[in-house]
């Protein structure tokens, strides 16, 4: 894909620590409209907190976002999916004791504004929405895969179903960047294979994706430029290719030899 | 196919029309145990609009609220001082039950803004504290200024009246004679259909599915663009209000308020009938509180009867066999219905498909 889109997000020097470990050290990178980018890297490299620093379930220590040309508010994860930040996580964290369907439903929440007098009173505007809602919800299932799955409670749906579901739930926040905290993890090769199609299809309706994983082969595959980061410092920032042979980055994974 | 399922919106209907009639005639039908059952049954709804206004706060959102009674306390209060001798004032009910619903609002988002950060039994010590509060400053505010009476509490309330209508005296309406009770029995009904609709609407609603959201993970919620504060701040809010509105009609039906009737104990009560019900889900919220408020009382009656065509004597003292019982019974259901008498249909489905 383009390499010189325009800038989606920006991370400028972000910074976290958590008492005496550095977790982020001034890391800065580009993320370009409609790419997929991937962020790798050694276990405890820091991925997950660049994530949650970037979602606002975390405050910055130093430095921070700009996204889609305005700077994106630390410690406000409502906002950050208002704006179009929307993710899944590494443990998947679904609503268990609602079905699939009220799962992807909820995701409209931020994309809709029913209050209590719509909800006391149902007039015609919110009768309306609740339709559309509904609508949505139930074309993204369709999207993901999981239609079949509709009415069952989220935490009786398999593995490889609860991660596509999560994806449609982050979907029904109509995101501009999708994030992915390792959806591949535990998954096998035709559920992997499912699952970059899937990804493919995302960034083909228009959406970036951001990509922490540790399958390497998925990685490397799919991503128009990978961040590799190693005891929370970038290492790199560049397309796959140029990545896999940087020494520095062999050095992350296997060490130095001897 | 299944024949039953082209009936069964007749047969809704006919269970619908059943339950009304029931529920028209239910106050004569008490009336033959005599009046003091009329009052038992009035409390009985009482208690379920109050179970379901906590139902929104612990079923809908999951904060646990064990200071739920605090906005009962302070719409009696408001209804005690706003019409009665105490300061001379005699406000129509349609000022008074808005304003309590208001000012209990207000009190609950009181309460809701310190403790957003605080999740289960931390969130339950706090609240405990605020509706300990709350009772402590109703028993000393009579001094220096005497703004309610203090543990003398207020009296000579007025009663709910229509213009000359007063929901307090016997009257005869279509030839057909109502005792107070009878009276607020209908009135307490018409307001615990009210939100029942309310409870119902909300929980299929965009709100509903954001409080739920917040009590499956709050993390997540936040993640896909909830508001959590302002969310939770609404549950409390919204259950504070009815809180409010059951107050307000308490302290109207019994003529006298005193800090006495809103003890932790009572806040447990509510927060029992909740959970022993089943938690969130509206049927069972109902059950619980008219289960948790009838079978005290009948074990009242029932405990030296009994006693004496068993033992021919009174062994053991009736109010503590009754509590004993009543406690064993709690426990009972807890251990072998965990998910209350009657919960969500999601929740039997969830134990269906373990046993499939």
């Amino acid at each position: 894909m383009s390499t010189d889109g325009e800038v989606l997000l920006a991370a400028q020097a972000v910074a976290k620590h958590f008492g005496g470990v550095k977790a982020l050290r001034d890391v800065s990178l580009t993320i370009r409209r409609g790419e997929i980018y991937g962020l790798i890297g050694p276990n405890g490299a820091g991925k997950t907190t660049f994530f949650n620093c970037m979602t606002g379930l975390y405050v910055p220590d130093g430095g921070g976002f700009v996204f889609d040309g305005a700077p994106l508010k630390a410690d406000a994860p409502h906002q950050a999916a208002e704006r179009g930040i929307a993710r899944t996580f590494q443990n998947i964290r679904l609503f268990g004791n609602m079905t699939a369907l009220d799962n992807v439903m909820v995701g409209r929440h931020v994309r809709t504004e029913a209050g209590i007098f719509g909800a006391v009173f149902r007039g015609r505007a919110a009768r309306d929405e609740e339709a559309a809602i509904r609508r949505r919800a139930e074309e993204l299932l369709h999207y993901v895969g999981v239609a079949d799955r509709a009415e069952d409670l989220a935490k009786n749906l398999s593995y490889g179903d609860q991660r596509r579901l999560e994806i449609a739930r982050a979907l029904a926040t109509e995101p501009k960047l999708l994030c992915l905290d390792e959806p591949a993890a535990g998954m096998n090769g035709a559920e992997t294979e499912e699952l970059r199609v899937l990804i493919e299809g995302i960034r083909a309706d228009g959406v970036t994706i951001l990509l922490i994983e540790h399958d390497v082969k998925l990685v490397m595959g799919l991503c128009d430029r990978v961040a590799v980061l190693d005891y929370g410092a970038l290492v790199i920032e560049d397309v796959p290719s140029v990545v896999q042979h940087d020494p520095r980055v062999i050095e992350a994974y296997i060490g130095v030899a001897a | 196919m299944n024949p039953l399922l082209g009936a069964l919106p007749v047969r809704k209907t006919i269970v619908y029309v059943l339950a009304a009639a029931a529920l028209l005639i239910l106050p004569f039908v008490a009336a033959l145990g005599g009046q003091a059952w009329v009052r038992i049954v009035d409390f009985a709804i009482l208690y379920v609009f109050l179970a379901l206004g906590l139902n929104i706060v612990v079923g809908f959102a999951g904060l646990l609220d064990l200071g739920y009674i605090a906005f009962y306390a302070v719409g009696a209060y408001l209804w005690a001082l706003l019409a009665s001798p105490h300061f001379g004032l005699h406000l129509p009910f349609w000022v008074i039950l808005p304003l309590g619903a208001i000012v209990a609002c207000f009190f609950g988002v009181l309460l809701g803004a310190p403790t957003l950060k605080l999740r289960g039994d931390y969130l339950a010590i706090v609240t405990l504290g605020f509706g300990e509060i709350v009772r402590i400053f109703m028993n000393n505010l009579n001094a220096p200024i005497n703004i309610t009476n203090g543990p003398q509490g207020i009296t000579l309330i007025d009663p709910v009246a229509i213009g000359d209508f007063k929901f307090s005296t016997v009257s005869t309406l279509f030839g057909i004679t109502f005792s107070g009770p009878q009276k607020y029995y209908y009135l307490l009904l018409v307001l615990v259909v009210g939100v029942i609709i309310i409870n119902i609407r909300l929980q299929h609603s965009r709100i509903g599915r954001a409080w739920q959201a917040i009590r499956e993970d709050e993390i997540a919620a936040k993640a896909i663009g909830i508001n959590t504060r302002n969310m939770k701040l609404l549950a409390f809010a919204m259950g504070a209000s009815f809180g409010g509105i059951a107050g307000g009609i308490f302290a109207a039906m019994q003529g006298f308020v005193s800090p006495e009737s809103f003890s932790l104990i009572e806040s447990i009560m509510i927060l029992a009938m909740v959970v022993l019900g089943g938690m969130g889900h509206i049927p069972g919220v109902i059950l619980g509180a008219v289960l948790l408020t009838v079978l005290p009382e009948a074990l009242r009656y029932a405990v030296v009867p009994v006693q004496k065509a068993v033992f021919g004597e009174v062994l053991a003292d009736p109010e503590s066999l009754r509590m004993l019982i009543f406690g064993l019974a709690l426990v009972l259901v807890m251990r072998f219905k965990p998910a209350g008498l009657w919960p969500s249909p999601d929740r039997r489905r969830e134990l269906a498909e373990k046993s499939r």
